[in-house]
């Protein structure tokens, strides 16, 4: 049985016409891109809407950047002595940064410890039950930590430094137990993605546990390391009702760690269905939302240059 | 060579340590929200509508606008992450016009979600005329979720051997009829784990909601199924406030009586429904994987 | 010292190709100033064979040397990490043209990879799925032309009561074969394996290489093979590709017993590759 075949000139009517398979093709490229332009237009969107309002508040209501980013006195309904608004942020962006950099201080050793214990020491119980255990904690929906802050680690604080118990302290306590999953399970990875023969030719050497774990394993993993802090850092930046809940909400600059304060997004959650829309209130409130989106885009960057710095090494 | 040997006993002993007291704060957060939580629940809690004023309230109201905001905003964003995870994977070059759209999708996925939940007031609520809506509210969801679960449904199409690909392209197929005939049934299995994942992360966001599909819960007749009622449940247009903003919600008001029992209530009921996504996501992405390679 | 095998080294020549010329067994496929490039660098240059209808043709080298690139590249498995030019005949038409339409090519140029990749479907729908696509519906014509492609692949018999089971449960050798029949189901005039048997133990390379055989009566088959017993087994024509260009293209009996090119000659008798 041999197949028949056509003429040439037949052939190449056949060979080039446009198949059903092509038109698919075509029509899938154009159906796929579409979707992944739409999510590119999104994120413009987001980023335009945001800095077009955030920035109102310079341009249209002439408030003064500078005073903006270093005034103390948060209070944009009223008028200062020199007539000009009271829109100073820098209690807010004080409040952010302290319980960022506090919550991740106290979460990396913790973390990384762990993320080690679960990876070097005890494989076994690290898969078993650790790594569950911190990706389902990665899961709780931040409302519930703060719903926690408020009924356990609020009452806590009052009963020991007194006062109220809202406070930085506290927020740092929920964006800590918050944090602490997340940079586990991120560092767990950036340790299982060190090479097995590197700790197999460091014990060969005559290294004890601790050295190979010290001097080789988390010397080759410190860029996902550091990936996995500085994520934490960006989701505790970006946490808004956790820190809500729990810090009191006085855009006061914090003088003490047990005293109400304020960060950016405790003021924006609270505030932005207070205003009215195009008011100089409103306007301030969408300029804290734009150093929120900033500060984002300054962690996404921090991510990236260790990232290169990485592949580098 | 023995302070070596010292230093590594006590190193590791302290390795134990940390790690101990890490397991001692997980299991107590668990332990508190479950212990504190089971004993509030109860059928009446989970069906009856919410009271402000008075005790004894539920939050059926809650958990129903949950579920219905979590299915629509799969409905938007899972076609959208498909399209967009096949692009990136199957038909991007590598050149600079794909670093910009991949850097454009980790922004999306590092911005705070109050910010999404912010963009969507503004665009959707006050811009668009939609108010705080169920149909807001799943739009903000959709772009809260959308990076996520196109990383996810990537990964899933990472799996799939590349000779699958050459299998179907030496088959006379086109790339997009081997993705959708071959590599997607094939990634069935661990896409829907990834689904199931990032479902329990929309399930339980409650920052981009506040100021798109409100915080109010009219109550509604559970009899009447027309979308277009304002009292049907499946209206797109009314005002839902989920479980994880009620939770938020009455603990920021302080007026209901019962607020820190609803709560803890509320938190099981979250924290549950995420461990069984959970459990959901391993055991059907397992069993489809074993049916998919068996007889 | 001075009068060993080093005159006859001498009378080796660089290069030596003789195109089939077979009235029996005309030429349906061949290359022309074929040039294929990844990027900047070149894979394959000085690659013109011919091959002829009904007939198996081995393309063997050591690795690294083009063989597979050339395959890769006859249909147009190539085009989207590669730049391939030059012409490439089929049947009188140039099928290495931007309007020519790959996927209608595809399925007159068949192919069968290294690794067996049964896709994740019964046995049944890895065969069927590409005719329902191709707009064979009806039940009866795929059960046919199912069993017919099955049968040809040797493989029916062995899967005829469990054609609903995965196909990722067979066995390697029977998975190859699955590949087999998928390929041919769709009819295609050339079927090009690379390298099908190197996944495979002793015995189930000796089963594909009675069925190569057999299928050679309606298909042109094009392989690559690392195995050189392989080559001299099943094939009428042998091409000894090195360093990304033929060096030498003769029947087979000629390129084992008679190698006019030194290289070869050391290749098929073990000395390097």
């Amino acid at each position: 049985m041999k197949n028949t075949q056509p003429t040439t000139a037949d052939l190449e009517r056949q060979l080039k016409r446009r198949s059903k398979a092509a038109k698919l093709e075509v029509w899938g490229r154009v159906v796929s891109f579409s979707a992944l332009i739409l999510i590119v237009a999104v994120v413009v969107a987001i980023i335009g809407f945001v800095a077009s309002k955030g920035i109102a508040t310079f341009t249209t209501n002439h408030v003064n950047l500078w005073d903006f980013l270093t005034g103390k006195d948060w209070n944009p309904g009223i008028k200062d002595a020199h007539g000009k608004p009271e829109v100073g942020a820098l209690s807010m962006i004080v409040g952010s940064f302290l319980i960022t950099i506090l919550s991740a201080l106290i979460a990396t050793p913790f973390a990384i410890g762990t993320a080690v214990f679960m990876n070097e020491i005890s494989p076994n119980r690290g898969a078993k039950i650790l790594q569950p255990v911190t990706e389902l904690l990665v899961g709780i929906p931040s409302v519930v930590y703060g719903f926690i802050g408020l009924s356990v680690v609020v009452p806590f604080t009052r009963n020991v430094f007194g006062g109220s118990g809202f406070g930085i302290l506290s927020g740092t306590c929920v964006l800590f137990v918050m944090i602490l999953p997340t940079v586990t399970s991120m560092s767990a990875d950036a340790l299982r993605s060190v090479p097995r023969y590197y700790r197999e030719a460091s014990l060969a050497l005559g290294a004890t546990q601790w050295q190979t774990i010290w001097k080789v394993v988390l010397r080759a993993a410190t860029p996902g390391l550091m990936t996995a802090v500085v994520f934490g850092m960006a989701r505790a930046f970006g946490e808004a009702l956790a820190v809500q809940m729990v810090i009191g909400n006085a855009a006061l600059m914090p003088h003490t760690l047990v005293d109400p304060a304020a960060t950016l997004t405790s003021v924006l959650t609270t505030g932005i269905g207070n205003t009215v829309m195009g008011s100089l209130q409103n306007n301030a409130l969408w300029s804290l939302a734009l150093v929120l989106l900033l500060m984002s885009l300054v962690f996404n960057l921090i991510v990236r240059l260790i990232g290169r710095k990485g592949r580098l090494h | 060579m023995l302070k070596a040997k010292l230093q590594n006993k006590i190193a590791i002993g302290a390795l134990y340590g940390v790690a101990g007291i890490v397991v001692l704060i997980l299991v107590a957060l668990l332990g508190y929200i479950l212990v504190s939580g089971m004993p509030q629940l109860s059928w009446h809690f989970l069906t009856a509508p919410a009271k402000a004023f008075l005790k004894g309230g539920g939050v059926g109201v809650q958990l129903f606008n949950s579920f219905y905001l979590l299915i629509l905003a799969m409905l938007i964003s899972f076609p959208i992450a498909l399209g967009a995870a096949i692009y990136l994977y199957e038909y991007a070059k590598d050149n600079w016009v794909t670093s910009v759209v991949r850097t454009a999708i980790e922004i999306l996925s590092s911005l705070p979600s109050v910010v999404v939940g912010l963009f969507g007031f503004l665009f959707f609520v006050v811009k668009l005329k939609l108010g705080f809506s169920i149909l807001s509210g799943a739009f903000a969801l959709t772009f809260f979720n959308l990076p996520l679960l196109t990383r996810n449904i990537e990964d899933s199409l990472h799996t799939i051997s590349e000779n699958q690909r050459e299998g179907g392209l030496a088959l006379g197929l086109s790339r997009w009829e081997t993705v959708n005939k071959i590599i997607l049934p094939a990634a069935v299995p661990s896409i829907l784990t990834g689904v199931i994942l990032s479902a329990g992360r929309v399930f339980g966001e409650a920052a981009a909601l506040i100021y798109t599909a409100g915080q109010s819960a009219p109550a509604l007749n559970f009899a009447d199924w027309n979308p277009f009622n304002i009292s049907s449940p499946l209206n797109p247009m009314r005002p839902a406030e989920t479980l994880a903003v009620h939770i938020w919600k009455i603990n920021s008001e302080g007026i209901m009586p019962d607020a820190k029992a609803i709560s803890s209530g509320s938190s099981a009921v979250l924290v549950i429904a995420i461990l069984l996504f959970n459990l959901a996501a391993r055991y059907l992405g397992k069993r489809l994987y074993k049916r998919l390679t068996s007889a | 010292m001075f009068v060993n095998n080093d005159v006859s080294k001498q009378d080796m020549e660089e290069r030596h190709i003789v195109q089939p010329h077979d009235p029996d067994h005309p030429v349906v496929l061949s290359t022309e100033d074929l040039h294929v490039y990844y990027g900047k660098s070149e894979a394959l240059y000085e690659g013109d064979l011919k091959f002829a209808q009904n007939q198996i043709t081995a393309l063997i080298g050591p690795s690294g040397s083009g063989k597979s690139t050339f395959l890769r590249s006859l249909n147009r498995m190539n085009d989207r990490i590669a730049t391939v030019t030059g012409k490439i005949m089929y049947r009188g038409v140039d099928v290495n043209q931007p309007d020519v339409d790959v996927y209608e090519m595809r399925r007159r140029i068949g192919m069968v990879f290294q690794r067996p990749n049964p896709f994740a479907k019964s046995i049944y729908d890895n065969i069927a799925f590409a005719l329902r696509l191709r707009g064979v519906t009806a039940k009866k014509d795929l059960d046919e032309k199912v069993e017919r492609s099955l049968r040809q692949a040797a493989l029916w018999d062995q899967v005829k009561d469990e054609l609903t089971k995965s196909a990722l449960a067979l066995s390697g050798g029977q998975a190859q074969r699955l590949c087999i029949a998928r390929a041919i189901a769709l009819r295609p005039d050339i079927l090009l394996l690379d390298e099908p048997a190197s996944a495979l133990d002793p015995v189930s390379t000796s089963q594909l290489e009675d069925t190569l055989l057999k299928l050679k009566e309606h298909y042109t088959i094009i392989i690559v093979t690392h195995n050189m017993q392989q080559a001299a087994r099943i094939s009428e024509y042998t091409a000894f590709f090195n360093q990304g260009r033929v060096l030498e293209y003769d029947t087979t009996s000629h390129i084992f017993t008679n190698p006019r090119v030194q290289v070869t000659s050391d290749y098929v008798s073990g000395n390097f590759g």
